[in-house]
């Protein structure tokens, strides 16, 4: 191959020869976002689940001290990695362990972690957001028939939270498939580090990351059809259907409802 | 008589808005006491108070003679004897009609499913909406998810149902099917505490009727009494402008 071969040859070219390696680093890429993400989500749930506990005058005073302590630990989690670059964040961890505490962290688990505390920041607040907009009835009605604010938590209010914030999560599930790239300042073999050593081994840029865009594209385009597909399934049937009479149970009528 | 409940010089604060001042009165078994009184009187608030949906600022509430703020009785626990029914009907949105009515069995009274199943059918037969157990609260109208609220009240067997504004959320011809649903239960004995404007179920149902404003108690009696030859000034007033309408 020249410089004189089309700009298709090129791609077929590069393609024929290092499909592995786009694989392997589309493989990777996935691997560390969907960990991250999930492990994120869990993050996230915990602490938007403590950061709405009620505290009120019953509250005992130990108590409220205990609370008033661990959420200022949160919230200062949740903004130190809210308010800078995970690329730094990669650097300062990563390069950080080995230095301070002699940890050689492998880059893959480095970059699962990297990734999952700093989705954890982010569904800390899209966590708290979905519980707080959840109707205050909810909670009088659960309290009413005397459910403790677990079981209110539990059985009411974190089912239509999670509902509603599931569209939020998918986003940050294709923000963390195309962020993952910044890892590869640590070297982390994903999609961006791979397609990386394939232009350097051949100073073909532009044909090299215009596939690597596809493929990002192809993971990320699926993973929101993916995720759509699975809300509307938690939608549940837009269809009931109403048992006609206690006597004849098989008279049913069913009711299109709302679509 | 049996004195389910009985609040004794019980106020309410919001910063510096006194809500409720000094209220004393009580509801006996089988009794149905209507509050009426204009907006901001202090009605729901007082309701909420009873249920410890809003905490009383001072006072006291006595559930059969004891008094539940000095914590003897768990607020759970005291809550599972006193059913609500919200204007706004608040069912549980991410549960089915027939759910609706079995998770406080279930996960409160910890009752095994094929009884709470039993119970719930039972009350929903009592409402008429047995057929749409399947339903979701969003599938449903107003009128058919405040009967179904109020057979979550009764699913959990409570010793008195307290109503805030039932029918205020409706629209005017889903009224009639709630009400009467609500004058059944009225005749079956239940206990209930109905704030409520509708005045011709409060004439027609109620034993007692309390008229409330300005965060007191202004009069109570028998709903002839305060309909037809009230006392106070305000009561006449108030009665006056609502009948006008």
């Amino acid at each position: 191959m020249t410089a004189d071969n089309t700009f298709f040859e090129w791609v077929y070219y590069i393609w024929q020869h290092y499909w592995p390696l786009f694989l392997v680093g589309a493989r990777n890429t996935i691997i560390i976002a969907l960990s991250g993400t999930i492990i994120g989500f869990f993050i996230g749930i915990l602490i938007g689940i403590i950061r709405t506990i009620p505290i009120d005058h019953k509250t005992h005073p130990l108590l409220r001290t205990l609370y008033s302590v661990v959420n200022f630990i949160l919230l200062s989690y949740i903004e130190v990695f809210r308010g800078t670059p995970m690329m730094c964040q990669a650097m300062v961890i990563f390069y950080g362990a080995a230095m301070v505490y002699g940890i050689h962290l492998d880059p893959i688990p480095a970059g699962i972690f990297i990734v999952s505390i700093n989705t954890g920041a982010y569904m800390a607040e899209i966590v708290r957001g979905g519980i707080l907009a959840v109707d205050k009835g909810q909670f009088e009605a659960a309290h009413s028939i005397g459910m403790t604010h677990t079981q209110t938590m539990a059985f009411i209010v974190l089912p239509q939270a999670l509902r509603s914030i599931l569209p939020a999560t998918s986003n940050e599930f294709v923000i963390n498939i195309k962020d993952t790239s910044v890892l590869s300042v640590i070297s982390v073999t994903e999609l961006f580090f791979n397609s990386n050593s394939v232009a350097g081994i051949n100073y073909r840029y532009f044909e090299v990351f215009l596939i690597t865009c596809i493929i990002y594209f192809i993971m990320t385009f699926t993973v929101t059809r993916l995720l759509r597909y699975l809300e509307v399934k938690l939608e549940g049937p837009s269809v009931y259907i109403i048992h006609g009479s206690q006597t004849v149970p098989e008279a049913q009528i069913r009711i299109v409802g709302k679509e | 008589m049996d004195k389910i409940i009985e609040v004794r010089h019980l106020r309410k604060v919001f910063g510096n808005n006194e809500v409720l001042k000094d209220i004393n009165f009580s509801v006996s078994k089988g009794e149905v006491v209507c509050i009426i009184g204009a907006s901001g009187s202090g009605k729901s608030t007082l309701l909420r108070c009873l249920n410890l949906l809003e905490y009383p600022t001072s006072g006291e509430i006595l559930f059969h003679g004891v008094n539940i703020l000095e914590q003897k009785m768990s607020n759970a626990v005291y809550r599972t004897k006193l059913g609500m029914v919200f204007q706004q009907f608040n069912l549980f949105n991410n549960l089915s009609v027939l759910d609706n009515c079995m998770v406080g069995q279930i996960k409160v009274l910890k009752k095994d499913k094929e009884s709470a199943r039993k119970t719930a059918m039972k009350y929903l037969e009592l409402v008429g909406m047995v057929q749409y157990i399947n339903a979701k609260p969003d599938q449903i109208s107003g009128g058919q998810k405040q009967r179904v609220a109020i057979a979550r009240a009764l699913s959990m067997e409570p010793e008195a149902l307290l109503f805030d504004e039932p029918t205020s959320a409706l629209d005017p011809e889903l009224v009639g099917e709630v009400l009467k649903v609500m004058k059944d239960l009225a005749r079956s004995g239940m206990t209930m505490l109905v704030v409520t404007h509708e005045m011709g179920f409060a004439r027609e149902v109620a034993n007692r009727v309390v008229f409330m404003d300005a965060g007191v108690i202004v009069e109570e009696n028998v709903p002839e009494v305060i309909f037809n030859n009230p006392a106070n000034e305000r009561t006449r007033e108030f009665l006056r402008r609502i009948l006008d309408q």
